[in-house]
Order: C-alpha cells, then sequence, then structure tokens
C-alpha cells in the first residue's frame, strides 16, 4: 500500500492529545492502522506530551497511594464481560480489507454489511458514534461520479479499496482526504472496482444539484 | 509561569524515590547550570544534581517497566510509582480536577501501568510516553466518558512497520534526551500552546479562543514547536 495523502499534522495532534471527537478519531485511527509513518508522527506528538509532563511541577499523592493502588492489583480482577463473537472476516485466513478498529465499528468486514441504498448504485452504512459528526462507511460503484458537492464543515475521506480521483488528486487505498468549506469537488470513483471509503463529516454536506439537495434529507447525507 | 521552571529533579526528603530524571546532554546540564546562577543558587548544588541525575534515567525506567512487565517486580513498579505517580497527578491536575479525582485517575492509571506493562514496547516508545498514553486515555476514559478509537497491532489488517535497524532500537533513549533538550529551548509561547493543547486536550479552534489569537496563529507556532521538535529527534536517525 502506497499512500500519498497523509492527515495534517493539526489532525493528529488532535488525535494525540486527544482532543479528537470519536467519530474523526474513527478515520484517523483507521487511517493510522494503515500507515506506519503517520504512526510515527502520532508517537513523537505523545513523547512531547510526556515531556511536557515531565517538566510539569510534580504534586505530591497521598502518603497511602502506594499501598492503595497495590491492593487494586492484588484484588481479584472482575470477570472480563463475555467477549461479544468476533465479527465475521471474510474468510480464514485472507486479511479482512477493514482494519480495526473501523470493522468492529461496523459490525465486520465489508461482505457483511448490511448497506443502505444511496441511488445511482451508491450505498452507505452509518456508523454510531458519540458527538455531533457523523461516520459512515460509502460504496462509489467503480467508475462512477459522487454528485458534486461543497461542504458546510470538515469532511474526511479515508479510502479502503478502489480509490478516487477529483480535482485535488488521486487517492487509492489508505489515502486521508481533508475537504473544507472551500472545496467543492466531484469525486469519481476509478473504474475496476467500486471505491469503498470512509467519510465523516461535521455538518450534512451542499449537494449542488437541486434534485440531490431535495432527497438530501431522505438519505441522511 | 511555572512550568518554565528547570526540570524537576527527586526531592531530597525521598531518598528512596526513583529514578531522577535523566538530562544527559551536556548542552542540557550547561543550560541548567546557567539557570542556577541566574537565581543565585550555589554552583555546587546545581553541578550536584546534574552529577546525581544518572544518563541512564531513561534506560532505568523502561528497565523498571520491562521487569514489571516480564517478571511482575514490586520493587521496580515502586520505583515507576514514585516517578510517575506525583508527575500524573500535576497532570491530571491540569484540567481542573479536584484532588480527590485527580487522586483516583493517578491511582487507576497505575494499576492500568501494572496490569497492561507486558503492551510495553521499548522500541516503540519510551517508558515515560507509554505512560503518558495511559494517563491520556484514563483522561478521555474517566473523566470525558468518551470513546478513543485506536488501532489494533494484532490485527491482521495492520500494517506493520518496516523492521526497524538496530540504529532505530538504540535511538529511543537518546531520542527523549534530545526531546526534553529541545523542549527546553522552545519559546514560550509554543510551549503555552503547546501545553493548552496536551494538558487540556483542547483543539486547535478552542486553544485559539482561549488565547484570543487566530486560528492561523494556533497552527503555525503548533507546526514551527514541532518542527523544531522533529528537527531536534531527527538528527540521531
Amino acid at each position: 500500500m502506497t499512500i500519498t495523502h497523509h492527515p495534517s499534522e493539526e489532525l493528529l495532534l488532535d488525535y494525540a492529545t486527544g482532543a479528537l471527537g470519536e467519530a474523526w478519531s474513527l478515520a484517523v485511527a483507521t487511517h493510522l492502522a494503515l500507515c506506519p509513518v503517520c504512526r510515527q508522527t502520532v508517537t513523537e506528538m505523545e513523547a512531547i506530551g510526556a515531556g511536557l509532563m515531565a517538566r510539569l511541577e510534580t504534586e505530591p499523592v497521598a502518603d497511602d497511594a502506594f499501598t492503595d493502588v497495590l491492593e487494586r492489583i492484588d484484588a481479584p480482577l472482575a470477570p472480563p464481560a463475555p467477549a461479544p463473537a468476533p465479527p465475521p472476516v471474510r474468510a480464514a485466513g485472507t486479511k479482512p480489507l477493514l482494519p480495526q478498529p473501523l470493522r468492529d465499528y461496523v459490525g465486520g468486514d465489508v461482505a457483511h454489511l448490511n448497506w443502505q441504498r444511496l441511488g445511482l448504485g451508491a450505498y452507505q452504512k452509518l456508523i454510531p458514534t458519540a458527538g455531533g459528526s457523523t461516520a459512515r462507511l460509502l460504496r462509489i460503484p467503480a467508475g462512477q461520479p459522487v454528485p458534486e458537492h461543497g461542504h458546510r464543515g470538515l469532511e474526511l475521506t479515508l479510502v479502503l479499496d478502489g480509490a478516487f480521483s477529483d480535482q485535488t488528486g488521486y487517492y487509492g487505498a489508505g489515502d486521508f482526504q481533508e475537504a473544507d468549506d472551500n472545496l467543492q469537488h466531484q469525486p469519481h470513483a476509478a473504474p475496476d472496482t467500486d471505491c469503498i471509503c470512509l467519510a465523516v463529516t461535521e455538518a450534512p454536506l451542499k449537494f449542488k444539484d437541486l434534485s440531490v439537495r431535495l432527497v438530501q434529507p431522505l438519505l441522511g447525507i | 509561569m511555572e512550568t518554565c521552571l528547570p526540570i524537576q529533579h527527586a526531592a531530597p526528603s525521598e531518598p528512596t524515590a526513583g529514578t531522577p530524571f535523566a538530562w544527559p546532554l551536556p548542552f542540557q546540564k550547561s543550560k541548567r547550570v546557567e539557570r542556577q546562577r541566574v537565581n543565585s543558587v550555589p554552583n555546587e548544588t546545581a553541578d550536584q544534581v546534574a552529577m546525581t541525575a544518572p544518563e541512564t534515567s531513561v534506560e532505568a525506567l523502561n528497565a523498571m517497566l520491562l521487569a514489571v512487565a516480564v517478571g511482575q517486580d514490586r520493587a521496580a513498579f515502586r520505583g515507576l510509582f514514585d516517578h510517575f505517580a506525583p508527575r500524573l497527578k500535576a497532570f491530571v491536575r491540569r484540567q481542573g480536577t479536584d484532588p480527590q479525582m485527580a487522586e483516583e485517575v493517578v491511582q487507576e492509571t497505575m494499576v492500568k501501568v501494572w496490569h497492561k506493562a507486558g503492551q510495553f514496547d521499548p522500541a516503540k516508545a519510551s517508558a515515560a510516553t507509554w505512560v503518558f498514553t495511559i494517563a491520556r486515555n484514563m483522561r478521555i476514559d474517566h473523566l470525558r466518558k468518551a470513546n478513543r478509537p485506536e488501532p489494533d497491532y494484532n490485527d491482521p489488517a495492520f500494517v506493520p512497520d518496516a523492521e526497524p535497524g538496530a540504529v532505530d532500537r538504540i535511538s529511543r533513549d537518546q531520542e527523549a534526551g534530545r526531546l526534553h533538550a529541545a523542549l527546553t529551548v522552545l519559546p514560550e509561547e509554543q510551549q503555552a500552546v503547546l501545553r493548552l493543547a496536551f494538558f487540556e486536550d483542547k483543539a486547535h479552534a478552542e486553544i485559539a479562543e482561549e488565547l484570543g489569537i487566530p486560528l492561523g496563529t494556533v497552527k503555525s507556532r503548533i507546526r514551527l514547536a514541532f518542527k523544531r521538535v522533529r528537527s531536534e529527534i531527527g538528527e540521531i536517525r
């Protein structure tokens, strides 16, 4: 996998500090699963956090704190909650297409999802997350356009299979696009393979075409 | 501002305290002496501190954490606790957490350090960085009650790092020393922005609001700070 488009440093830092909301963190974490380069960057940022922590004036803890901690360690662990059955992956021995943590969030690998039809051959799968943003998996048929749209906020797109391109470039598996209010774009899925991507939006997209705008509330995008 | 103070070291009243902080670079040492002079503290003290701060400190913390991981070594754990607990408490208190709650978060973090020690990999991060990430997650979990999705290193779809060479492996500890040096010389305005980001988990936009400066300024300060720190670390790669 050759990744050429990475999340911005701002986004990685917000992830490293813990400031990022769940849906955005999901997109960053899924990219990190695919991208050793960005993982290295995040580790360096975390090292900065640790370095800043080391420079704080220390605050003494309670006298019996260590004893308390030992007691907790020695206490029998609560029996772990029964693990949910692992979501089915593609087939034994083959690599799932969706990396963790995304696979758990959507409840399995691509082949097992209950896709919701969006029209024009496109499908989506909404992903429940806390906070105001929306995360969804999108499947755009090979060679087809996504309706031209602008943004009322930030949109993150992480390609997981296939590819798309718009006027800003070509995005293959693992590539990450951050689009803001200024970008009015019409992504096209590359030929041959359906493009599957994780999209996180801060606000509903603004579609240019009136007919799409009319059905937008029904589609939930 | 208190965070401009020179480095922390083990309080004299705690002879059993864990390893004092490492400042392995001669550069760092001279910086410290200089500061002490300014504050008219006798130079002997500075030299003594510099001398008693062994260069192996970062390695010692790593070794202690590995001893906990491999042998459930309680003496090593005590060393980790003495070193990290007062720092973790300061870190958690920076969120405006009351002392009792902070104490609770510190204890839970240390319990987690004990139980998760087996996952520590010194080739990936130093002990200090690893403990920091546990504290950060604890804060998100405990104080903000939110989820923080993370990649899973054991997932078959996970794309592993290229096998690190021997140079990379031994450079982690040096990296920590370089990092501290780089943070010390970072301009205060850049440090202030980083502190808001890491201590109060403020996103860029919130930092801009808090400091009353444009978002672009926040971004550029962070970018500059980060570039500077990375170039310091990068020299040993």
